[in-house]
Order: C-alpha cells, then structure tokens, then sequence
C-alpha cells in the first residue's frame, strides 16, 4: 500500500523503532526563542550535557520584543531579563542567536523559511505551537513544550507516537475576495478545535496547489487551532522556486540531489487517510471569528450565532460564554460590530504578501476616526523589503502604525496590548479571552478585511468599500 | 520526574470546554525563567471573579480538576502544566486533551486521565454536590474511583511505565546513542545546517 506525505517523511526520520515503544524520531532542524527556552538550558547545565547538534540549532527573539525604540533598553525588566537569559544561553552553549537589531531577527516562523532553513522532508521542531507553520514546505514540523526542547537540545531526537493522517481536500478555485486565511477559518470552523488531534493534515487539491508559499504558511500556521500539531503540503514547483537561492538552501549538485528527493514526497495515489475532508473553494467567502475560540467563526455576511441553535450542550454553552465575553448579541449581523484597534501581523500573517494585501487596500484610503491601526511585519527582512517598496508610506499616510518586527499584539507580551473591552479585528492565529491583552476581544481576519475594517471602522471586506477604487493583488 | 502511582484527593468541577492554554496561564507569565511560582497564574482572570469554583473555600485543597472537553488548547507552553502543579493539582480529567498539552503533562508527572463526557457529567454531579467527595486516579489499575463511579482508563504502556516510575526520557534516549550516531552519519548533505559544524 502507498504511503501518504506524513508518513514518507515521519519514515525517513526513524532513529529507532522497537515494539511497545514510540518511535525515536530525528529532527533536522530545532528554532528557539526566548519564551520556552530558558527552563530547558537549566536542565541541560543541571545534568552537565551539551547542544548536541549546534548546526542544526537557530535562536531569534520574537515574543518579548518590543516594536518601538528598540534601541533603547527594554522597559520592561522581566522582559528584558528574559532576553538576556537567551543570549547568555546561547553565548555558553555556542547556539547562533539573532537578537533584537540583527537583520535576521523576527518572528522564529517568519524567519527559519526565509533563510531557506525551512525544506521539504525535514522534521523542523520549536517550542512554540505554531511550528506547524513550516509544514508547508513539505516538512514535518511542530510545536513541542519545555522538556522536549530540552531533549531535542540534548539528543537532536524525540520519542513520539506516530499520528494518523487526515486530508483536507480543497478542490475548485478560490472566489477572488476569498484569502488563505478564510480558507483555514472556514476549515477550523467545519471540523472544530478538535477535530485535528492526533493527526497530520495534509493540505491538497487544485485550491491549495495554487496558492503562493506565504498562503500556504498561513494555512498550516493554523493546522493547531484544529487541535492538529502538524499540517503539510506536498512541495511542488512553487516550494522549489521560493526556495532556490536562499541562505541556507542547497546549491549546485546538492541542489539537485534535494530536488530528485523532495519530488518524491508526494502523497501515493494509493494511500490511505485515516481521515478525509472535503472543501468546495467556490463557495468560501471572508470569514471572521466571533467567539473566543478559532473554531467558532462564520462567514462576515452572517450575523452572529444564537448558541440555542447549538445542539451539543458543551457547544451551547461555549456560545453563551463567549458572546459573554465578546459583548455581542445572538443575530447582531457581523459587519455592524465596530472596532477600535486593527493589527496586521503575526507568524499568521505577517509576511511580505500579507503587508502587499493590506496595503492594497490602504492605498490612498484612511484609518477611520478613533481606530488605531498597527502593522508589524513578521522579521526585520520582511520590513526591510516593505520599505523598498514603499508599503510602510502607504501604511503611514493611512494614518496606520508602522512598527518594529516581532509577535507583538498576537500575544501581547511585549507592550502592544489591548485595554479591557477594546475590540480588535486581528490577522493573528487566537481569539482567546485575553490573548491580546486582559479583557481585550478579538476577532480574527485575513489582511484584507482587516485593511477594509481600519477604514469603514466595523468588519468589512474590501468588497464594501463604497468608493470606485477597485483594489488590486486581492489573495 | 515525579513517579505517579495513585493519588486520592478532592476535585474542582470545572464546567468548561475549551480551556486553552492563555486561561491556565496568561501570556504575561512566561516570562519567568523558573519551573516554579506559576501558582498565582492559574486561571488568573478568571480567578478575579470571587464566584469562579477555585475561589470557594470549600474547595481549598483540592487535587483533582474535572474539566470539560478540549482542555489545555492552543499554545505549547509547558508553563500551563507548571501551573496546575505549583497550585497543587496532581491529576486533570477531561474526555479530551490537546496534544501538545497532553504529551508536556506526562512528562512532567502531571497525570492527565481521559473519561467518556458521561463520566466526566457524573463527576461533576457528585462532586459539585459533595466539595469534600474524593477522587482516586489510579495508574497501576488504570482506574477513577469516586462515589458510586468506577471507570477505566486508557493510557499507552509506555507513558504508563514512563510515569509509573518517574523515568527521565534523555537518559532513556541517551541508551540509544548508537542508532543515532548511526542516523547521523547516513543523513543526505543536501540537508540544511545553521552553522558549518
């Protein structure tokens, strides 16, 4: 019987198997960060062991840092702390570090794929659950806790069960409004926050194959908001050209050798999913969340949701908790609910084409009176290449803020955070109760309709702009 | 790693679904370097709310959560396990964990115990009526036992044996070192590297 995408590379990762026992898995390449590092080095000082595999480890500073005056000191002592345990962490171990002011420094996911450390057939790990990210270069990549980047630092292997496989069939082309992120809203929104755990998605047919690396990132980013660790898709031409030339990419013969190997990894036609789901891509539209969890999202023409109309008691109750929370009313139509802050940004969302999005919309357009809109790219290359095409001017003369890279607003740890009951239309991954800041709400949507909400106030799509301008480069 | 075997003790019955990681600690907490002091963390905004079931005093003490299904989704910070052992809690119930929340709780001694939904109502029921019902969580039965509820439970051998003993998985992969040298050596070179070794 053929093998699907997942198991062809979790095989060619097999360090050990031996019955009754989790299979001991090789991993190519280990992303740190400050956050779920620290505690993971003690343990290695603890019991005198070294990184194993220092060439197959990178480090960047991303969830603490701020996005303005970063040359000046870190306001925020226990911030700053946290950051000057990396560097002493990476300074004693050897670990190559791209701190804060480095122009490799980003979002850990922005900034492994655009190195071209990212690569098809690779098992990629960090401590951080949107590693999921990287699945779409064909690799087998996700997001572990504290003791297992310990492991991982220790043996450059993991001991792990192998998941089944699950296959999100998007067939039919994307109506031209409709973005990878309201693609993966309306996936997680189908099969719920769980409906992906133990399993590897994989993301396929002729809607997926179309879209560009950045879309594809998007989509497998958020694989974990289904409950999935990993989501993949099968590298192609696309993978090939994004990556020829990058950093760390092969060159000359390696190159082809790489190219031969990443052809293979294909899903056999033969394969079996232990789980199938299929999506019509004509009949998505911008989708945004309500709730207070990924999964309960709805189209932005609908109203919200009566949680009576739930039938899982569970479900219902859920409902009732997060209009609650959200301060919304069941059937309140979507588009009338207004906002106060919009932000650009994130592992989700933060990459060049996610900027070239919202800035298309912006483009000789104004942040509505009393919105705030920040903008924060993923890495300090991806602002760098904005700049040189004149994005943060267009951001600018909107009235939006261009800010410093990093995951700033996603999570708020770092000084972008929302007040108590402010609303915010967001491009980022979690709509949780107070992700963004305590008490702040949070609606998650693509860069386009987070564009069009900046400038009508309330969730629009571009398609609701009233003026003639018809913006361009939509998807 | 602390060795699970059995534990008894009081639970707190909470009535959600969904409880994602940003709940069970907040953002603004990871940014500590220890293990320990997550205790205040726990559940902190909900925690505000004088009514929230951990701020009865009836249930100071307890070691038990039952929660509802989905518990511990979103993000990979084994800070949110720290949390619930700094505050004291031994063992979580649910009927569904998130992955990566489950795989940092067993690595870490925190038992965490999958039940059918009707066995999770029926302790909820008996503990929401009785603060002072106790709870067994069993691992070398595989067994909840409370008042009138006896239920199985599953767990793979291995993570059994793993936490029946309080194992440490590095130094149980380190016996390994052989087949992974061996892995190494046969790796492609096309393969990416961080730095020339």
């Amino acid at each position: 019987m053929g093998r699907t995408l997942a198991e062809k590379v979790w095989d060619d990762h097999v360090v050990r198997r031996a019955e009754g026992e989790p299979d001991l898995l090789f991993i190519d390449l280990h992303l740190l960060h400050e956050v779920t590092s620290p505690q993971a080095f003690d343990g290695l000082r603890q019991a005198g062991r070294p990184v194993r595999r220092l060439d197959l480890t990178i480090a960047t500073e991303d969830h603490n840092t701020p996005t303005l005056d970063i040359d000046k000191p870190i306001a925020d002592p226990v911030s700053r702390a946290q950051l000057e345990t990396l560097r002493k962490n990476c300074a004693d171990f050897g670990v190559r570090l791209h701190p804060l002011g480095d122009v490799e420094q980003g979002v850990v996911h922005v900034v492994g794929p655009q190195l071209g450390l990212t690569q098809p057939g690779t098992t990629v790990v960090c401590g951080d659950s949107h590693t999921s990210t990287h699945g779409a270069f064909g690799a087998l990549a996700f997001g572990i806790g504290t003791s297992q980047v310990e492991h991982v630092l220790a043996t450059q292997t993991l001991p792990l069960a192998r998941p089944r496989t699950m296959a999100i069939t998007v067939e039919g082309e994307l109506p031209d409004t409709v973005t990878a992120k309201d693609l993966i809203l309306a996936v997680i929104a189908r099969i719920g926050t769980g409906g992906g755990q133990g399993y590897i998605l994989e993301y396929r047919g002729s809607a997926i194959e179309k879209l560009s690396m950045e879309a594809r990132m998007t989509i497998c980013n958020m694989s974990i908001e289904a409950g999935a660790r990993a989501g993949m898709i099968a590298p192609d031409r696309t993978t090939f050209d994004y990556l020829r030339g990058r950093d760390h990419a092969p060159r000359g013969e390696d190159w082809d050798a790489a190219v031969a190997y990443w052809e293979t990894l294909r899903t056999d036609d033969d394969a079996v999913f232990d789980a199938e789901v299929l999506i019509d891509a004509t009949e998505l539209a911008p989708f945004v969340t309500w709730g207070t969890n990924p999964g309960q999202g709805a189209p932005l023409s609908a109203c919200v949701p009566d949680p009576a109309s739930y039938e899982d008691a569970s479900e219902r109750h859920a409902a009732e908790k997060a209009l609650e929370y959200m301060g919304l009313t069941a059937g309140q139509p979507l588009r009338e609910i207004s906002v106060d802050t919009v932000f650009v940004g994130s592992c989700t969302n933060g990459r060049i084409e996610d900027l070239r999005n919202a800035a298309s919309v912006m483009e000789g357009r104004k942040v509505a009176d009393g919105v705030r809109m920040l903008v924060v790219p993923g890495s300090v290359r991806v602002a760098l290449q904005a700049v040189e095409e004149g994005l943060d001017k267009v951001f600018t003369a909107a009235g939006a803020e261009w800010r410093h890279a990093g995951c700033s607003m996603c999570l708020g740890m770092n000084p972008d955070q929302l007040a108590p009951g402010e609303r915010s239309a967001s491009t980022s991954n979690r709509n949780f109760e107070g992700r963004q800041g305590k008490g702040g709400r949070t609606h998650l949507v693509s860069p386009q309709v987070a564009a069009a909400t900046a400038v009508l106030g309330h969730l629009a799509s571009p398609a609701d702009l009233s003026d003639t301008r018809t913006p361009a480069g939509v998807r | 790693m602390e060795a699970f075997t059995a534990h008894t003790g009081r639970a707190v019955p909470l009535r959600r679904s969904n409880v994602d990681t940003d709940q069970i600690i907040p953002a603004h907490w990871l940014k500590k370097v220890t293990r320990d002091g997550f205790e205040d963390g726990l559940f902190e905004a909900w925690r505000k709310n004088e009514d929230f079931v951990l701020n009865r005093p009836e249930r100071e003490g307890a070691t038990v959560l039952v929660a509802g299904p989905d518990f511990g989704t979103g993000s990979s910070r084994e800070h949110a396990v720290w949390a619930l052992q700094n505050y004291g809690f031994k063992t979580v119930i649910s009927s569904r964990f998130a992955d990566i929340f489950r795989g940092n709780s067993l690595k870490n001694g925190l038992l965490t115990v999958v039940l059918d939904q009707d066995v999770v109502d029926r302790l909820w029921e008996l503990t929401e009526a009785d603060s002072a019902a106790e709870v067994t969580v069993d691992l070398e039965k595989r067994q909840v036992l409370a008042a009138g509820i006896t239920a199985g439970f599953e767990l793979d051998e291995n993570a059994r044996w793993r936490l029946l003993n309080g194992l440490d998985d590095i130094s149980l992969t380190l016996q390994n070192e052989a087949d992974i040298a061996a892995y190494e050596a046969g790796r492609p070179a096309f393969k990416p590297q961080t730095i020339q070794a």
